[in-house]
């Protein structure tokens, strides 16, 4: 892994114009970011991995070689079918069918609309946990730590909102959910407080304890549900389905699943963001990243610092776990095991460690994994294809230097007010 | 005769610079060639075209009167020139041998390394030279000194004749640098024909058989030194009139602001590195502390400013215990602090001017407000500082990383001297500047003093010292072995303390003592 001192962008926290044009957004600051990275690589990238999944999707399937086994131009339409029934297949899955759309939309019944937009919230659905567990690990990121245990973080946070969904009565749904919530993301801090003290009391390398940490959170979840969280009406290890005022409410009757805590993510990069760029602490956060040593001698505290770090980037972990827990399943089972924390660290280097580039990350990510599910069921590709898509577009993103080859773009350029030291970086790059 | 190396019309254009413009420079046999210039200057880029890592966009290269076209750094070596740069491009956990022979390795049969044969050729080469490097140690066990002549050997080693040395004394202790001196010395004598850049105007003058100036990537001329001397130097290199010489008025000395009592500070090794100082800095004054590096400066440094913790003694500043008082106190009770390495302590490089420049007020009035940066403040507050302090930049957005020693110095010592301060510690303030900056930072350092701040100046730059100093204590093996008055104080005596002989006592005291 490199380095996240490196491959964190330069925060552009401030534009230089006039106090009286427009204030910089997180957007200009996302574009000017990504654009330091090359813009054009993000999406090239993207559009590669989803071509390469094409690829891999024609290659796979059988009837393309017995096509081919018949005759040459026969081979070739057939590998274009089941190209175009991947492409569309993952297309409707994620965004619906247009002609089920325009009928529903024509019919003028809700409950046919609210089925017909469905697979689009739940592509929505599918991001919120993704843009929650990439901001956790993107924060870390931007303080130079590396959370990798998102994924544990995530159970305790769903250990600790189920606890508070089944075992809190009798409070009303406006105080029950939010409060399962918290308390769900403080578990998660909880769990990365740990390594975060760790780190900051005895350097203990927090790759490490957080890694660790995932396996106490596994083993601990097995223990709880069948313990003091298990059902007792059931006989698998699985939580009692928590109570309704603590459900995070869903926005459209069934079958759509959308609930607010999509709008809670959001709200939460938003607070991200104004947490590292425009706050005290958020300097303080960022400084210790690029650089402990002028932190130190600037008189930051590295050791406060890492703890709230990771506190904070386990307590958004945490509330993914949570959201989870109090929006879809309602219940808490051994096998929720989802994948989100490890995904999350690809989030984070693809968003570039910007809270907006999360969400828009998540929310591909989102959409691809839900459409996966139409494309296996309609198209008869296996849902895995969609990790090799994920994989390598983040392999292309890790190494523009694929991209830039494939498509012959020129090497970024460098502009630095001396001369000398720009002929140095151009020397210094690859 | 035929000069060994000619360039003629050099001119080399980067997009919205002219890093080289018609340059001309001869370079006879034997003759030991000043590339002076201020950072920037194109003396770099020159020696890159020369070493085949740029193509020149106009001119022409002559090795021995026949043209030369490098276009790889191969290609230069095989027409014997070689470089030092000015970071070393060794492999730490090589020995001596397997560094110089990486790239042109002598082998048995079937391959194997023929270590020994290269050691005997490396071992070979250092007597001639009287270079003293075993080839048999690791590069990682040996100082920069050492390390620069394995440099020197490397190119010894593939024959080559015309040496080019990217500012070879940066690294170095003047010790170090005059034991380099006396090495070009002996290469020259023996034919080799070396060019070596700097914009250290004191070595030029004494070490050099000529000095070529070149300022904006063009040559402002060829002196020799008989014909020079440093003030004209200077001019030619910067473009105006430069006065190095420093008048200062007699020190105001007022209360004493930084009291040191018997301080012992061990470094990660547990080593004891500062045995026991005693050190007071009043209002006012300058006190300059001389050594060589490495004698328990920097550690002392630290430790007056709260980045280490010593093992025993009290640090009193303004009437305050802060002997385990964390940075953030020691600032806060108006102490400055320029650090000794300005990229790995003093900036965030990535970050821009303006928040580099608020990097340990960020917390404050006006820049925060109810934990809110404050941002149209901090860009007003960058504004200023630019201007007053002079920094060149395109804009106060620019990372402060892409900015040149001297703006980056001059962001640091914008942001410290900007805030209300009564005492500052400035360690090797001037450290890889150039003469305009050098002289810039001088001044504002004596201009602090005038207004009453005490001023504790760690230097290895004996020069420094003793211009700027009203008092100078001598540190050698962690103990200041005397603190005597700038005044009338000698560069023979303070050398002579510096190696650690007391010319009343003469007893040097170095012994490691070692803690826990």
């Amino acid at each position: 892994m490199t380095e996240p001192e490196q491959n964190t962008p330069t925060p552009a926290g401030k534009s230089e114009k006039p106090a009286k044009a427009s204030k910089p957004n997180a957007f200009s600051i996302f574009l000017e970011e990504v654009s330091r990275n090359s813009l054009t690589v993000t999406i090239l990238a993207i559009v590669t991995g989803l071509l390469l999944g094409g690829l891999v999707a024609v290659l796979t399937t059988e009837t393309v070689y017995e096509a081919f086994k018949f005759s040459f131009g026969y081979g070739f339409s057939e590998a274009f079918r089941v190209l175009g029934a991947t492409y569309s297949a993952l297309f409707t899955g994620s965004f619906g069918q247009p002609a089920v759309i325009r009928a529903a939309i024509a019919s003028g019944d809700w409950q046919q609309i609210n089925i017909a937009f469905s697979p689009f919230f739940e592509s929505l659905v599918q991001s919120t946990p993704y843009i929650l567990a990439g901001l956790a690990v993107a924060l870390g990121f931007r303080v130079g730590l590396f959370n990798i245990g998102a994924e544990g973080q995530i159970f305790v946070g769903a250990l600790a909102a189920v606890w508070a969904g089944t075992h809190i009565h009798g409070l009303p749904a406006i105080i029950h959910a939010p409060l399962a919530l918290l308390i769900g993301g403080l578990g998660g801090a909880i769990w990365g407080f740990i390594p975060g003290l760790l780190k900051a009391k005895t350097g203990a390398n927090e790759v490490i304890n957080t890694m660790m940490m995932n396996y106490i959170a596994f083993r601990l979840s097995e223990y709880l549900l069948t313990g003091v969280l298990k059902d007792p009406t059931k006989a698998h290890p699985i939580s009692a389905t928590v109570d309704t005022a603590a459900w995070l409410p869903r926005l459209f009757p069934t079958p759509n699943r959308f609930h607010v805590g999509f709008f809670v993510a959001l709200l939460l990069a938003y607070l991200v963001y104004l947490l590292l760029f425009k706050t005290t602490l958020g300097f303080q956060l960022r400084t210790v990243g690029f650089n402990p040593n002028a932190a130190r001698y600037a008189g930051m505290s590295i050791v406060k610092n890492t703890v709230i770090a990771l506190s904070l980037s386990g307590a958004l972990a945490g509330l993914a776990g949570a959201n989870e827990v109090l929006g879809v399943n309602r219940n808490l089972g051994v096998a929720f095991s989802s994948g989100y924390g490890f995904d999350s660290i690809a989030l984070a280097l693809l968003g570039n460690s910007h809270p907006l580039g999360v969400v828009l990350a998540s929310l591909l990510f989102g959409f691809l994994r839900n459409g996966a599910l139409r494309m296996q069921l309609q198209a008869g590709i296996p849902i895995d294809i969609i990790s090799i898509m994920q994989a390598a577009i983040l392999a292309f993103i890790a190494a523009p230097g694929i991209i830039r080859t494939i498509y012959r773009l020129k090497e970024p350029k460098v502009t630095v007010a001396d001369p000398v030291l720009s002929t140095k970086l151009k020397e210094q790059q690859p | 005769m035929t000069p060994v190396l000619e360039l003629r019309g050099i001119t080399k254009r980067f997009p919205g610079v002219v890093a080289n413009d018609h340059i001309d420079l001869k370079l006879e046999a034997g003759e030991v060639h000043a590339l002076l210039g201020e950072n920037g200057a194109g003396k770099t880029t020159l020696m890159n075209i020369l070493y085949g890592l740029y193509s020149p966009d106009e001119g022409e290269i002559f090795v021995k009167g026949k043209p030369f076209t490098p276009k790889s750094p191969s290609d230069a070596i095989s027409a014997g020139i070689g470089m030092v740069h000015q970071h070393f491009m060794l492999v730490p956990v090589f020995t001596v041998t397997e560094n110089v022979m990486l790239g042109d390795e002598y082998v048995k049969r079937g391959g194997i390394l023929d270590r020994k044969r290269a050691a005997d050729r490396i071992r070979q080469i250092s007597d001639q030279y009287n270079l003293f490097v075993d080839p048999d140690v690791y590069i990682k066990d040996t100082p920069v000194g050492i390390q620069q002549r394995v440099e020197i050997i490397k190119l010894l080693f593939r024959e080559a004749d015309i040496l080019i040395l990217d500012e070879p004394t940066a690294v170095l202790t003047p010790q170090e640098a005059d034991e380099l001196f006396k090495i070009m010395e002996n290469l020259s004598r023996m034919g080799k024909s070396i060019i070596f850049i700097t914009h250290k105007l004191r070595e030029v003058l004494e070490f050099s058989d000529r000095i070529t100036v070149i300022r904006g990537g063009k040559v402002m001329g060829s002196v020799t030194p008989a014909e020079a001397d440093q003030n004209k130097l200077a001019s030619m290199m910067v473009g105006r009139d430069i006065d190095l010489d420093i008048d200062k008025k007699p020190a105001k000395v007022g209360d004493t602001v930084l009291e040191i009592k018997d301080l012992m500070v061990a470094d990660a090794h547990n080593h004891l590195v500062v045995k026991g100082v005693n050190l007071e800095v009043k209002a006012g004054e300058i006190l300059g502390i001389a050594g060589v590096q490495g004698n328990g400066q920097t550690e002392l440094v630290r430790t007056v400013t709260g980045l280490m913790h010593p093992v025993s003694g009290k640090i009193t500043i303004l009437g305050k215990d802060t002997t385990h008082a964390s940075p953030q106190e020691i600032i806060e009770l108006g102490t400055a602090h320029i650090p000794e390495d300005r990229q790995k302590d003093g900036l965030v490089l990535p970050y821009p001017i303006t928040d580099n420049l608020i990097l340990n007020t960020f917390y404050k009035p006006p820049f925060a407000k109810g934990g809110m940066l404050q941002e149209p403040e901090i860009a007003k507050n960058a504004r200023e500082l630019v201007k007053n302090f002079d920094i060149r930049t395109p804009s106060i957005e620019t990372p402060v990383g892409t900015l040149s020693g001297g703006n980056q110095q001059k962001v640091i010592v914008a942001r410290e001297f900007s805030r209300p301060i009564k005492f500052l510690v400035a360690s090797q303030p001037t450290r890889g500047l150039d003469v305009g900056s050098i002289e810039y930072i001088h001044n504002r350092l004596i201009e602090k003093r005038d207004e009453g701040c005490a001023v504790l100046l760690v230097s290895t730059e004996l020069d420094e010292i003793m211009q700027l100093s009203d008092r100078i204590g001598v540190i050698f093996g962690g103990k200041i072995i005397k603190i005597l008055p700038a005044k009338g104080a000698t560069k023979e005596e303070i050398g002579l303390l510096m190696a650690g002989i007391d010319s009343e006592t003469k007893t040097p005291d170095s012994q490691p003592v070692s803690v826990g």
